[in-house]
């Protein structure tokens, strides 16, 4: 996904309404460019972000805000999903489209490097160096937390979570590089599955 | 007091593996208020709301829900020091209990682990633990310095988004825009919480925007840090180690970053809200993680605290 690097999209079509009233977001239609998203955006005061332009293009299909750094610098403070008038769920949107653009490959260095600690190591901000456990150590705690850090079986299971949501191949990184093997055992999985979920329910899963 | 009552504490990333201090002080503190933080063995990143979640949201509901099954297992609610994980929990489990087809979409993943959600347990941050739980009232019983010798310091308390917002999926009522009850825990230990400009904004670090531009982040600090200091605070109480590392260190970086755009340095003490508890408690600075290792360099504190430990010291004696 990662292998080519696009510059900048300049599509103009229904997909992006559509993909976010697929997620669940029909809100959209609703916005009625008041602009109260982004006279309280605290991001937009010092960068390009426009909020109330985002929620426009969304609505005209305009492509161009999945290649651009805009969407980025939301902070997520929320504001501006607290304060709409017309009740859009702003910030999730933002975020919604934040994995569309992922999905088309547009991602950040600095969080592309973020992702792979974490499928490395469990956490987003690992125990990377020797002064961080003595500093646990100084403050008479244990020299490596209880976390997945202290655990390696559950470090695998995180990574063979990442795996079956396929996040690994999201961020290009190749299952037999985190240390797992690619095939789970198929009969726990059908097993567990049939407590949990119906025939039809089953189908839906299928495909994800 | 409750007795005898447990929660699963959950770590997440920053306090742990950079901010441990804060994990020392408010075990301690919720040890003294008869309340045991059980270890939540093996839990993973939370994964960060604005981070994981921009990149990919349901990978991020599933691992989010593997860390909420790490507690239904030991069977108590969950408590977190930070934001974020509250964010990502609380949001991730509201989820999870509202919208069957996404249950059984992360339960089928979690089942390739031999994990399954049940949707058994709470999610609540400390500080909802302590004001709901607990209360303003047993908490100002507890507190051992009264009329006399107060801990009466100017306080700039910073809430954080996270903690309030979005406010239909927190336990605060309708008010993110104005709310007092972080404030009140402030001035329960005896301290005045300070008003100042823009006081419920955003710290600037979350939403992946520290990593990717934190020029930009900083940016939203310099003006917190402005505003805090044009009231004339002696220290910024913070309830999310995010928040935390981004005035913490945050402040080292603005006096370089923005050497010309500032008035001079700043050096405001940054203070996690269960230090402050501690001490009023009648508890030792040590105790409560208020000391520094001096055997180490490029580790917090980064702003000095002395100057916060000799007006405590000077209040507590007087
Ligand atoms: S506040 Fe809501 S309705 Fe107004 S412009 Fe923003 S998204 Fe549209
Ligand atoms: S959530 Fe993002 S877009 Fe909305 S006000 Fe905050 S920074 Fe701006």
């Amino acid at each position: 996904m990662l292998d080519y690097e696009p510059d900048i999209i300049t599509n103009c079509t229904n997909t992006l309404v559509d993909s976010l009233k697929e997620a669940g977001y029909s809100e959209v239609d609703a916005c009625i460019q008041c602009g109260t998203c982004s006279g309280g955006c605290p991001s937009g005061e010092r960068t390009a972000l426009k909020v109330r332009t985002i929620m426009r293009k969304v609505q005209l299909g305009i492509e161009d805000i999945l290649s651009e750094n805009d969407i980025w610098y939301c902070s997520t403070c929320y504001t501006c999903l607290e304060r709409c008038p017309r009740k859009l769920p702003i910030t999730d949107m933002i975020i919604f489209l934040r994995n569309l653009a992922v999905q088309k490959g547009f991602m950040l260095k600095s969080h592309l490097d973020l992702c792979k600690k974490f499928c490395f190591s469990g956490h987003g901000v690992p125990i990377d160096d020797k002064k961080w456990k003595e500093l646990r150590e100084f403050y008479g705690l244990k020299k490596v937390p209880p976390t997945v850090h202290s655990h390696e079986k559950d470090l695998d299971e995180v990574k063979r979570l990442l795996i079956s949501s396929k996040f690994n191949e999201l961020i290009n990184i190749d299952s037999e590089e985190l240390g797992i093997k690619k095939k789970v055992k198929v009969s726990i999985v059908e097993e567990t599955l049939e407590k949990y979920i119906t025939e039809e329910e089953k189908l839906k899963i299928s495909k994800i | 007091m409750v007795q005898d009552k447990k929660y699963s504490l959950f770590l997440g990333c920053v306090i742990p593996n950079r901010y441990p201090f804060i994990e020392a002080a408010t075990k301690k503190v919720f040890q003294k208020l008869g309340i045991t933080l059980v270890d939540m063995e093996g839990a993973s990143c939370c994964p960060a709301p604005g981070v994981f979640r921009g990149f990919d949201i349901d990978t991020w509901l599933i691992i989010a829900t593997r860390n909420l099954t790490i507690a239904e297992n030991n069977n108590y609610d969950i408590a977190t020091m930070c934001n974020g994980c509250y964010g990502s929990l609380l949001e991730a489990d509201h989820q999870l209990k509202s919208d069957v087809e996404k249950r059984n979409m992360v339960n089928y993943h979690l089942s390739k682990v031999n994990r399954s959600y049940k949707g058994s347990i709470k999610v609540k941050h400390i500080i909802e633990i302590l004001y709901k739980d607990i209360g303003l009232d047993k908490i100002k019983n507890r507190v051992k310095y009264g009329r006399k010798n107060k801990l009466d310091l100017r306080i700039a308390v910073h809430y954080g988004c996270h903690l309030l917002k979005p406010s239909e999926i927190r336990p605060w009522g309708k008010d993110s825009e104005t709310p007092h009850f972080l404030d009140d825990l402030v001035e329960a230990t005896g301290c005045k919480s300070i008003n100042y400009l823009d006081k419920y904004r955003c710290c600037g670090a979350a939403g992946a925007v520290r990593s990717a531009f934190k020029e930009i982040s900083l940016d939203f600090t310099r003006e917190k840090l402005t505003n805090m200091r044009a009231a004339g605070v002696e220290a910024i109480i913070t309830v999310c180690p995010f928040c935390h590392l981004q005035f913490d260190l945050g402040q080292i970086e603005i006096n370089k970053i923005f050497k010309d755009r500032i008035d001079a340095p700043f050096n405001i003490p940054v203070i996690y809200y269960t230090q402050l508890l501690g001490l009023a408690l009648g508890m030792n600075p040590e105790e409560v993680g208020l000391i520094k290792d001096k055997e180490l360099s490029g580790v917090p504190p980064f702003i000095s605290i002395e100057p916060f430990l000799t007006k405590i010291g000077e209040k507590l004696e007087g």
